[in-house]
């Protein structure tokens, strides 16, 4: 406790608000292009901060991953293109919410939504950290099988109409997953003969084409961007105050949110692409009217905004207390911590304990810096992106996801992967396959795949290594999971059914 | 449809001119004596790593050695397999692109893909900086508190015994096969996607042990014990952790990590290169020894010979396997 206070005088500096004001808006920039990622981004200041004072460098990267998970929420709501995977659930509300002019609407709330959840992650960090990383270590091969199979479950709320056609999607995210190197046995597939594909199809090469290249030929062939006016009512509805309780009004729904968003976080290898897609298809099964989702539904958004922001500080839980990144930028921020020395464990917390609670207490006040930089930011980039007359725009556009998706590994071939996939994924559109399912099934192809590998192996000397995977309590606890939620969708479906039929004595079924 | 097609020679302008003012801040080309722009060293795999951790250690000391910029860039994919077949297909052999190699993936993967789509001897090595020695590891709580009593239990339930490790044909998997022919046991090697997944596998009681580098045994001092280190001598960093050697087993090997240039490099910029790296290393030597590397200062001939060497003492089981997939 004490530690904690010395580190908040540490940080009454004002060089390091400084910091952490460039770092927000430098983190939204990077977050709200297609293509740059928050990896990208520490991983571009990481130099620059070996010749900063350890605590700067720390801070400055806690500020960038910040700005960049909420920043990404800007793409998502103005072009219905996520910023990065961590909002591919914000362009399900946030885009409808836009075109009804209600833009400025929708970015106040993932403003506020974005805060709550990033302080919450800070929370749960300064004060769960060791049940938290006791809870992370639970998770084995088979338990990543098994939530990988509940994500799959996801597909059902995510696809718009038609089942078939979103466990389609589905289908075609995983095979896309399986090109390139095994991630377990190394042998290559499908690559055709060309050494290029080696690599695979990068989940977030993907996401460019299948998110931003469909949009973007419909601007060009609508002639405009299909942004409404901002409507006064709107307008007025956008204040900060009438947000902020607006917000605060679904306790409920803050809550789940951020908890789902600490529990995936503190799972290696996931983050907050996958906690604000668990958190949203939560959200919709506790509405009231779950069938108003997609048509710019307020709930949705704070649920998706609120969870991925807690991912930031809460994938720390298993990076600063045991040395395992939780997320791909923790690996960046690992990096960082070895170079000054500085070893995760509870040493970090101990004999470097004030420059660690500096740390963490920064990442806080990152998040609260979000709300300025995020209003007066949101409302800018809003006005340019309305303002700026299509023509303009779209090439715009088109050119920063080319140099973003180059950008990423530096490599063409993966610019010419997002071009074919965003055009398939045009066309896939049309006959109502979405990206959404897609993108899903591959980044939960490769996490299903590796630990079902994994615990086959684990099980090879038993009689039937499949039994590995039904051995662990919480591969039990997974496994109900997965069950519950395939079947909700048939259990609402057959409830629903039973009420209309009390309701009245002849329904549908009896008049045939 | 007027309306359409109207704006797509505007469109298509815009697209070009933006294309062309990015181009504008691409570094000019001049000649004259080496090195006179940027340098551009590759990293084949993720931020974060151990190759990434070391380069970002080098960039600025390289920066005062050689005069100009270095830009560190990522290329991952395929287990550095990506980027090194690239590089030799299209790097110009001007001193101007370098990148990161390391044994025995450079020797592993030629030999057991069909479309590694490189070769082990396609570089102009300059240097080979550091090794990271495997090092069979448990988690502190585990039963097994010396190397026999865990090949005894190997020995007894084969199969059963778990070991993790980064990659598959990686360092690590091929000693792990190692030390099943030298101790006459059968375990089962369980392959991670890097040695950063691994970790919580190994922590949270998951593997019985893992095939690691001897680094983990340094970042994770509390938590894991070292069995044995497949090391000539005891490492720095490690030194109550006995070698494979010391314990009657002839095990040595781990990951060299090192840089090369295109084949054809002209060899006084090659020696520039390696003179400046060496000078390098020295400085971030302290720096690197507390994280576990052991420095290495393999240059010119040397740096070929130790490809070679490692070459030997990996070729039979590379060749086992081999001929095993052939028969799949």
């Amino acid at each position: 406790m004490e530690k904690l206070l010395l580190a908040m005088v540490e940080l009454a500096d004002p060089a390091i608000i400084l910091i952490i004001f460039a770092g927000v808006s430098a983190g939204l920039f990077v977050g709200a292009m297609p293509g740059l990622t928050a990896t990208m981004a520490l991983a571009v200041l990481l130099p620059f901060t070996f010749t900063l004072p350890p605590l700067y460098g720390l801070v400055a990267l806690g500020a960038v991953y910040m700005g960049a998970i909420y920043g990404g929420s800007f793409a998502a709501i103005l072009v219905n293109t996520p910023g990065t995977p961590s909002s591919i659930a914000t362009a399900f509300e946030g885009y409808p919410l836009s075109k009804q002019g209600r833009a400025l609407e929708a970015i106040s709330v993932a403003t506020v939504a974005s805060a709550i959840g990033g302080i919450a992650g800070v929370l749960f960090l300064l004060f769960l950290s060791p049940p938290l990383a006791k809870l992370s270590l639970r998770f084995g091969p088979s338990e990543y099988f098994w939530v990988a199979m509940l994500g799959l479950t996801l597909i059902a709320s995510l696809s718009e109409g038609s089942l078939l056609k979103g466990l389609l999607g589905g289908a075609i995210g995983m095979m896309l997953g399986t090109i390139g190197v095994a991630p377990i046995g190394g042998e290559t597939r499908f690559t055709f003969g060309m050494p290029v594909m080696q690599g695979g199809v990068e989940m977030i090469v993907a996401l460019i084409g299948l998110f931003v290249l469909p949009e973007l030929y419909n601007m060009a062939a609508q002639g405009r961007t299909s942004l409404g006016e901002v409507t006064v009512d709107s307008k007025e509805k956008a204040s900060f105050w009438r947000v902020i309780i607006r917000v605060f009004s679904m306790p409920g729904n803050l809550i789940r949110s951020c908890i789902i968003g600490e529990i995936v976080a503190i799972i290696p290898g996931a983050g907050g692409n996958i906690a604000n897609l668990v958190a949203y298809n939560e959200a919709k099964r506790a509405s009231r009217n779950p069938e108003r989702f997609g048509t710019g539904v307020i709930e949705g958004l704070v649920a998706t905004e609120s969870s991925n922001n807690v991912t930031v500080a809460g994938s720390m839980v298993p990076l600063l207390t045991l040395g395992i990144p939780g997320a791909p930028p923790d690996a960046v921020i690992l990096g960082v911590l070895l170079l000054h020395g500085l070893r995760p464990g509870i040493e970090l917390f101990t004999t470097s304990g004030v420059l660690t609670y500096a740390f963490i207490v920064s990442m806080g006040l990152a998040a609260l810096a979000m709300v300025p930089v995020g209003l007066l930011g949101g409302r800018l980039i809003y006005r340019i992106i309305f303002r700026t007359p299509y023509y303009f725009l779209v090439p715009t556009i088109g050119l920063a996801t080319i140099l973003g998706t180059f950008a990423l590994r530096n490599s063409v071939s993966d610019v010419i992967i997002m071009l074919i996939l965003g055009t398939a994924g045009y066309l896939l559109k049309q006959i109502g396959i979405h990206p959404a399912p897609i993108v899903l099934g591959l980044i939960l192809g490769s996490i299903a795949e590796v630990g079902y590998v994994q615990a086959m192996l684990g099980g090879a000397a038993y009689e039937y290594p499949v039994l590995r995977l039904f051995e662990n309590p919480l591969s039990w606890v997974l496994i109900v999971m997965v069950v519950f939620s395939a079947a909700w969708p048939f259990l609402m479906a057959l409830y629903r059914r039973m009420q209309l039929r009390r309701r009245s004595p002849f329904s549908e079924e009896d008049k045939r | 449809m007027r309306r359409l097609l109207n704006p797509l020679p505007q469109m298509i302008a815009v697209f070009f001119f933006l294309a062309a003012v990015t181009m504008m801040f691409a570094p000019a080309v001049a000649k004259a004596e080496y090195p006179e722009k940027p340098i551009s060293y590759i990293i084949p795999f993720n931020p974060g790593g151990e190759s990434d951790i070391t380069a970002r250690l080098q960039e600025s000391h390289l920066e005062t050695f050689l005069g100009v910029a270095v830009n560190v860039t990522h290329k991952p994919g395929g287990g550095g397999a990506v980027a090194w077949s690239e590089f030799q297909r299209t790097a110009k052999p001007d001193g101007y692109t370098i990148i990161g190699c390391n044994i025995p993936h450079i020797i592993g993967q030629p030999m057991l893909r069909k479309d590694a789509g490189y070769e082990t001897n396609g570089f102009d090595l300059i240097m080979w900086f550091h090794f990271t020695p495997n090092a069979l590891i448990v988690n502190s709580e585990s039963p097994y508190q010396t190397l026999e009593e865990f090949l005894a239990y190997a020995k007894k339930n084969p199969k059963a015994a778990t070991v993790g490790g980064s990659g598959s044909f990686s360092a690590n998997h091929l000693e792990t096969l190692r030390m099943e022919r030298a101790a006459g046991v059968q375990v089962t090697y369980v392959p991670h996607t890097g040695t950063g997944p691994m970790i919580p596998a190994l922590l949270g009681g998951h593997l019985t042990a893992a095939m690691g580098y001897s680094m983990l045994g340094v970042q994770y001092k509390e938590k894991v014990r070292v069995l044995a280190v497949a090391a000539d001598e005891r490492v720095e960093s490690l030194p109550d952790a006995p070698t494979f050697k010391e314990l009657g087993y002839d095990i040595v090997g781990g990951a060299f990590r090192g840089v090369a240039a295109p084949k054809g490099t002209p060899p006084e910029i090659v020696a520039k290169l390696a003179k400046a790296y060496s000078e390098t290393n020295k400085i971030i030597a302290e720096k690197q020894r507390q994280l576990g590397f052991v420095m290495t200062y393999a240059t010119g001939q040397d740096a070929y010979n130790l490809v070679d060497r490692m070459k030997k003492n990996y070729e039979g089981i590379l060749q086992e396997i081999a001929e095993q997939k052939k028969k799949q």
